[in-house]
């Protein structure tokens, strides 16, 4: 689906949602009610350091107007932008940054919902898609950490012995099915189906804590992640030296 | 000086290991393991791919005293994967981090990594962003989470995005924090862009004197285990703030670096713009004179990080 497409799908409404340099701003009204605030990164675009100090603007914007209203991040991007001034610069706290924001948006009362509809890869995605309280994804999202030609190259392994690797486990190959598997997606949408209700059950779930480790064991695509962290936890809850003692 | 950190004062920060650094930094012998190697959780991913395993999954995690203030510890393993992420290292952290905003439990995170450890990429890519969810909320809760960097692998790919997530960073000359690493640049975009084998750019533009006069460390310190530890109880002694004003001021600083310094081609040209007398000496200074030198210059993120 286009941009444009998803956008009249999401929100019969209307809205006013401008795509300037492959940023995506505006706001919309939901189909049931209230505004929602539309932020996002189109047309494969890497995210640098200019596009994530925009973002974050933005979203400071939104949290300073006190509304409380949703936010919907649209992401199809590259990776984050490889580049020597990029780099230089500090684009780790660039990326850290828009994450931050993104989840003081959440802390401050917005609930926060990132749309995955094309590509994102590594940082990019993990300073948008992954710092939204719930992502979902289109059928057709392609998310990966590293393509496969790439991969093939660091583990210098061949791509057909990595190919066949990956028909065994989700955990390594990119592909929205084993991100689904291993929990980072809650749901993929049905293309089919009206977008506007769709969004409107995710806006209507509860907030709750971070659940993507637990949904991946469920999933079977990370069995141990939620797991171990649970055993740390109460390891360090009970070896806790004023536990102890009182 | 006291006899325990007189006995590793000259212990590399560069050149240890996970288990070295932990020993040398703590109180001695004040460190208690959670999830230890005789508990072998390994990873169950590397045999995939016919690589060993580590009985601790490349990271250890505890609680120690510093300073005799109790502190959760990390610490990567960069000799074991480049100490990179993978699922059961990466929820180590996690809960360790959980942990802490339970317990109102300051910490200290060790890095020492390449960044998702491609075998297990989606486990860990995850991982990664858990862990910048778990800092977030412990330092929401008031906890001050404190990153080290100096080991062998730096801090790369997304070990970059979770410093960027903590209360303040101390760093050697060693330390490179970088999302992209030199090869990966010049794989990707071509040596004209980024030329991973100029060992002086590298760490001009990813190394710790850089990333600590443009503000994107707050200590910079000797390549020594000694130093790093007595940072690290100065750095517990400041309480920082977490809330709406600290990240508005995030946003002001970082814009201001973008507009001060985006039209410049190297870190030496950002070095002198920031008023520092002589900037191409700056690579070659010791400690002393570099922190001498760009004393009262260097751009810091105080209260804005």
């Amino acid at each position: 689906m286009t941009l444009d497409e998803i956008l009249i799908g999401l929100f019969p409404n209307g809205g006013d949602i401008r795509v300037t340099g492959g940023l995506v701003a505006g706001t919309a009204m939901l189909a049931g009610e209230g505004p929602i605030h539309v932020l996002g990164i189109a047309q494969e675009l890497p995210l640098g350091v200019d596009e994530a100090c925009a973002l974050a603007q933005r979203v400071i914007e939104i949290i300073r107007s006190g509304d409380r209203t949703p936010i919907l991040l649209l992401v199809d991007s590259s990776s984050q932008r490889m580049s020597r001034r990029d780099e230089l610069l500090g684009l780790n706290e660039y990326l850290a940054h828009l994450a931050k924001v993104l989840l003081l948006a959440e802390a401050a009362g917005h609930r926060t919902v990132g749309l995955l509809y094309g590509g994102s890869a590594a940082g990019a995605f993990i300073a948008t898609a992954l710092a939204t309280h719930t992502l979902v994804a289109l059928p057709g999202a392609h998310p990966a950490v590293m393509d496969l030609p790439s991969m093939a190259r660091v583990t210098k392994l061949p791509i057909d012995v990595l190919k066949a690797k990956a028909e065994t486990t989700p955990v390594f190959a990119p592909g929205l099915d084993n991100m689904v598997r291993t929990g980072g997606v809650h749901i993929v949408w049905d293309a089919g189906a009206p977008l506007a209700a769709q969004l409107a059950a995710v806006l209507a779930r509860p907030a709750r804590r971070d659940e993507r480790d637990r949904l991946g064991a469920e999933r079977g695509g990370r069995r141990k992640a939620a797991e171990i962290a649970d055993r740390v936890v109460a390891i360090a809850v009970n070896s806790h030296p004023e536990s102890q003692h009182g | 000086m006291t006899a325990s950190t007189a006995k590793t004062s000259s212990l590399s920060w560069y050149e240890a290991s996970a288990r070295q650094r932990i020993d040398a930094l703590v109180d001695a012998g004040s460190f208690q393991e959670f999830l230890g190697p005789e508990q072998r959780e390994t990873s169950p991913h590397l045999a995939i791919f016919d690589l060993p395993q580590q009985f601790d999954d490349g990271i250890v995690i505890g609680r120690g005293r510093l300073g005799g203030s109790l502190v959760l510890l990390a610490a990567q393993e960069g000799r074991f994967m480049g100490g990179a992420f993978g699922e059961v290292h990466g929820a180590k952290l996690t809960g360790l981090l959980r942990a802490a905003r339970k317990l109102k439990q300051n910490v200290l995170i060790l890095f020492d990594t390449g960044g998702v450890r491609l075998q297990e990429a989606n486990a860990g890519e995850l991982a990664i962003a858990e862990i910048m969810r778990a800092v977030i909320e412990a330092r929401r809760a008031g906890v001050d989470v404190i990153g080290l960097i100096g080991g062998r692998a730096g801090c790369y790919g997304g070990g970059s995005l979770i410093a960027g997530t903590c209360s303040s960073l101390i760093i050697s000359e060693q330390g490179r924090i970088s999302v992209s690493g030199p090869e990966v640049i010049e794989t990707n975009k071509g040596v004209e862009e980024f030329d991973s084998r100029d060992r002086a750019l590298v760490w001009r533009t990813m190394g710790g004197k850089h990333r600590y006069l443009i503000g994107g460390a707050d200590i910079f310190v000797d390549d020594a285990a000694s130093a790093f530890r007595q940072a690290a109880i100065e750095a517990l002694e400041i309480k920082r703030q977490y809330d709406r004003a600290t990240l508005e001021a995030e946003q002001k600083r970082l814009e201001r670096r973008l507009q001060r310094f985006g039209k410049t081609a190297d870190a030496v040209e950002i070095w002198q713009t920031i008023g520092i007398d002589e900037p191409t000496e700056i690579p070659g200074l010791p400690t002393d004179e570099f922190l001498r030198r760009t004393a009262n210059k260097r751009e810091d993120a105080d209260d804005a990080r």
